[in-house]
């Protein structure tokens, strides 16, 4: 038996994926939109959410809209953006309490249904487009969305070093588009666009709870029914030719400074040679017993956080950390050392065996949330693949210590992004 | 071993005060992979001032060092406790907070053997002179980090704008130079002091057999040899009810600007059941006057002075209590004075109505269910309330019995032009 039970239903124009479980005391539905990133649509995608949120042609404003949710005890409505490769994934999220334990048992999934298929097919629109007051609303909070990523520097130097290491892929666009791009957008033009993205993206309905799957489809079939598409699939991967340094440093007002390293891994999700790739990661800085923690953080007494992280369908790994600005040689230096003993396989059995279980534990705790269920389970529609959490686990348990030797070698350094004080000294 | 059950929420507990007074509960929950467990001291960055056992003469200590002996616990003659956990699958980590100091893991296996590691580690301390020069290192990267972060300099800019004299002002993690000050000796007097069990609550959640796991901690506590420690003395100097200063303006390299208007309480002194109304019925107040379903929210955003990033909290604990509204805007001075005219106009009878009252309710009680989803939720918000003599439990019924008198109450009692505060954080010229 597998860890998560998934059933997918082929629905009109998307998938729908019930996810039946008794754990939770609430029911979640989240709808995935799916399409390329490019430069031309990525502001409108960014900005598409949140106006369909803010109100609807029932709910037409947003005092309204929220108040019904507060009505259906508290229902949530969320909406998020990400990349996930070179695609730019738009997600809307309704989360409602299961009745059973409420002393008022009026049902409410099906309410739940209701609203979500409300705020998708029945936008505030007048003639062929949206509310202006809405769009222009949220086009001033979205210019403050992008901008506010210059003032957290965790943030600001993680975009920085993507910016740079992927300039002129389409991967370096920002999630949330370009700031001067929102300006040009109209109430007509956006309208334009959430037709387009309706009939053409990759659409997925995921519901996770104590719910019949019948039901589950009744509703979906009855509430949601779009045309059907081919959605537009880019090949995955990855490396933009062979080993080179690019360093890049800027200069700000900061304390401490935010060094930021870009890596190719040459392996995206689903490859053979993926789950060596996991392993890898986990004994090089994915985690507190990782070689970056213990040699960074613990030896040298450089840094307070220090880690690595995989974006699994690029194919990038991303080295972050905060250091005094007059210890980054010395830090880059003890980075390095770290991936080349890994390229010489210099860990141990017992780093491979730890890093495995830590990695198990950490997929299984992903899947006690329902939003954990669902990112876990998108990867495969990202993909293209059909991987289960089962053999998930079970391939990265047959890894050997060769294959994560082997997996290192294909690591190569790309940017080495600093973020440093003015009067930094080297 | 007593066993506890919530029929609404369909959930039993099981909790046993065992010998040397450590509080135990365990709360099942079948379906989850993931068991979390938290071995949480009643000791935070407010307890600098205290009388250690055996004393009598009372010791104040340096800035952070409550969480500098949070760093430094997980370290051990034979490495670090992290180790140990990966080892074992499980993921561990500690917090602290202004009351509390936590420590945690989760697994999804060897879940005795984790919860072992994890009250043996927290009950087997191992400072030095070396180890605690070391962490001064980590430590003023971490305090540096916070330093550049806008929204924590807020959050405590208007913290400190509030207290005089109470130590909730005092950042967590302290400053550089007042960690410079810490020796092994000041970690071991606050250690003896404060980690005695009976000043401590271990809380397990997930699928786990409550016997079993009892008779564990049962042993490895007999197994112990802890006298009995009489009441922990602690000193706090009087505090001023208004406000320390009104405003302060933080000059930082951002774009755009923040601000925050806070309110501290006057009332700070409940505890159990009427501490539990008073905190709900500011909460349910707040939600009311600046819900995202609210004219106030409406009106705001309408009016381009709050963003997404607008949010308000309330936070109590026993002698001190603020609560506060903002985010980010481009127009901080113009949101101050309209935040503040908001809530004092609340005040004003018939400014709440019913049925905005029951609808919040509602909203209320449905947020909690979404919150029992999460195990962390439960264990640190359990061991909170426990600490404060209430009882997580009894939220839903709580809050099924707030009138529209108490949230006026609330209203009447919380907000008070002498007690505002502002704090801003603006782009430096």
């Amino acid at each position: 038996m597998d860890v998560i039970s998934e059933s997918v239903k082929s629905m009109n124009g998307y998938n729908l994926h019930v996810v039946k479980t008794e754990k939770y005391k609430t029911n979640t539905l989240v709808w995935k939109m799916k399409a390329p990133l490019n430069k031309e649509t990525v502001t409108l995608r960014s900005l598409l959410p949140h106006v369909l949120q803010s109100n609807s042609a029932a709910y037409p404003t947003t005092g309204k809209l929220r108040s019904y949710l507060d009505e259906l005890y508290g229902a949530t409505l969320f909406v998020d953006l990400a990349k996930k490769g070179e695609y730019h994934v738009i997600t809307i999220s309704v989360e409602i309490a299961n009745e059973k334990f409420l002393s008022d048992n009026t049902p409410l999934l099906k309410k739940a249904f209701q609203f979500l298929s409300e705020i998708l097919t029945k936008p505030n629109v007048q003639g062929n487009a949206f509310d202006q007051e809405t769009v222009e609303k949220e086009k001033r909070t979205l210019k403050q969305r992008i901008q506010s990523v210059y003032d957290d520097k965790m943030r600001y130097s993680n975009f920085r070093l993507v910016q740079e290491m992927c300039n002129g892929e389409p991967y370096s666009l920002h999630v949330h588009g370009e700031k001067e791009d929102v300006d040009q957008i109209t109430p007509e033009s956006l309208y334009q666009y959430y037709q387009n993205a309706l009939s053409q993206d990759e659409l997925d309905l995921y519901v996770i709870g104590d719910v019949n799957e019948a039901d589950a489809e009744t509703f979906a079939g009855e509430l949601l029914s779009f045309e059907e598409r081919t959605p537009q699939s880019l090949p995955s991967g990855t490396d933009n030719g062979k080993e080179r340094v690019n360093e890049v440093r800027e200069e700000q007002d900061v304390k401490q400074g935010k060094l930021n390293i870009g890596y190719r891994t040459n392996v995206v999700y689903g490859d053979p040679d993926y789950y060596a790739l996991q392993v890898f990661n986990g004994i090089f800085g994915g985690f507190s017993h990782s070689k970056l923690f213990l040699n960074v953080r613990e030896k040298a007494s450089l840094a307070y956080y220090v880690a690595s992280r995989l974006e699994s369908h690029k194919g990038l790994m991303m080295v972050m950390s905060g250091i005094d600005n007059s210890n980054y040689d010395q830090a880059v230096n003890i980075i390095k050392e770290q991936l080349e003993a890994m390229k010489n396989g210099d860990f141990t059995d017992q780093e491979i065996e730890q890093t495995k279980a830590v990695i198990k534990n950490q997929l299984l705790e992903t899947v006690d949330t329902a939003r954990g269920i669902v990112e876990v389970l998108y990867h495969n529609v990202v993909s293209g693949k059909d991987i289960t959490l089962q053999t998930w686990m079970d391939e990265m348990d047959k890894v050997k210590s060769e294959e994560i030797a082997e997996v290192a070698k294909k690591v190569h350094l790309d940017t080495v992004y600093f973020l440093t004080g003015k009067e930094a000294g080297k | 071993m007593e066993k506890i059950t919530f029929e609404q929420l369909q959930e039993e507990m099981y909790y046993e005060k065992l010998g040397n007074g450590l509080d135990v509960y365990i709360l099942p929950k079948k379906g989850f992979n993931k068991t979390y467990a938290t071995f949480t001291t009643k000791y935070g960055s407010i307890d600098n001032h205290f009388l250690p056992p055996g004393k009598d003469e009372y010791v104040k200590v340096p800035d952070g060092i409550a969480h500098f002996l949070e760093h430094k616990l997980f370290e051990k003659e034979d490495g670090d406790v992290f180790q140990q956990f990966s080892k074992q699958g499980a993921s561990a980590n500690a917090f602290t907070s202004f009351t509390r100091t936590a420590y945690l893991f989760s697994s999804t296996s060897n879940v005795e053997k984790n919860l072992e590691t994890l009250i043996d580690f927290v009950q087997e301390p191992y400072f030095t002179e070396k180890t605690v020069e070391k962490e001064k290192g980590i430590i003023g990267q971490e305090i540096t980090m916070y330093d550049d972060n806008p929204d924590w300099r807020l959050y405590f800019g208007l913290i400190e704008n509030m207290y005089k004299n109470h130590p909730v002002k005092i950042d967590i993690a302290g400053t550089i130079e007042s960690i410079s000050h810490i020796t092994k000796d000041m970690l071991y007097e606050c250690y003896e002091t404060f980690y005695h069990p009976s000043n401590m609550l271990l809380f397990i959640v997930g699928p786990v057999e409550p016997e079993q796991v009892m008779n564990l901690v049962r042993d490895n506590q007999n197994k112990k040899d802890y006298k009995e420690q009489p009441e922990i003395n602690r000193q706090f100097e009087e505090e001023p009810m208004e406000a320390a200063e009104k405003k302060k303006v933080l000059e930082m390299n951002v774009q755009t600007s923040k601000c925050l208007v806070g309110v501290k309480s006057k009332n700070v002194n409940q505890t159990g059941k009427e501490m539990l109304k008073i905190e709900l019925s500011v909460n349910v107040l707040l939600d009311i006057l600046f819900g995202k379903s609210s004219d106030h929210y409406s009106s705001l955003y309408n009016e381009g002075l709050i963003d997404d990033t607008f949010s308000f909290d309330y936070t109590q604990e026993q002698g001190f209590g603020f609560a506060m509204v903002g985010g980010d805007t481009n127009e901080p001075d113009k949101l101050a004075e309209v935040l503040k005219k908001m809530l004092l106009d609340s005040r004003e009878k018939g400014a709440i109505s019913q049925e905005t009252l029951d609808r919040t309710k509602k909203k209320k009680i449905g947020a909690f269910l979404r919150a029992v989803n999460s195990p962390e939720y439960i264990a640190n918000q359990f061991t909170r309330y426990a600490f404060n003599e209430m009882d997580l439990f009894d939220v839903v019924p709580t809050l099924e019995s707030i009138t529209l008198d108490d949230v006026e109450n609330a209203a009447g009692d919380l907000i008070s032009e002498d007690r505002f505060t502002v704090c801003q954080v603006v782009p430096k010229q």
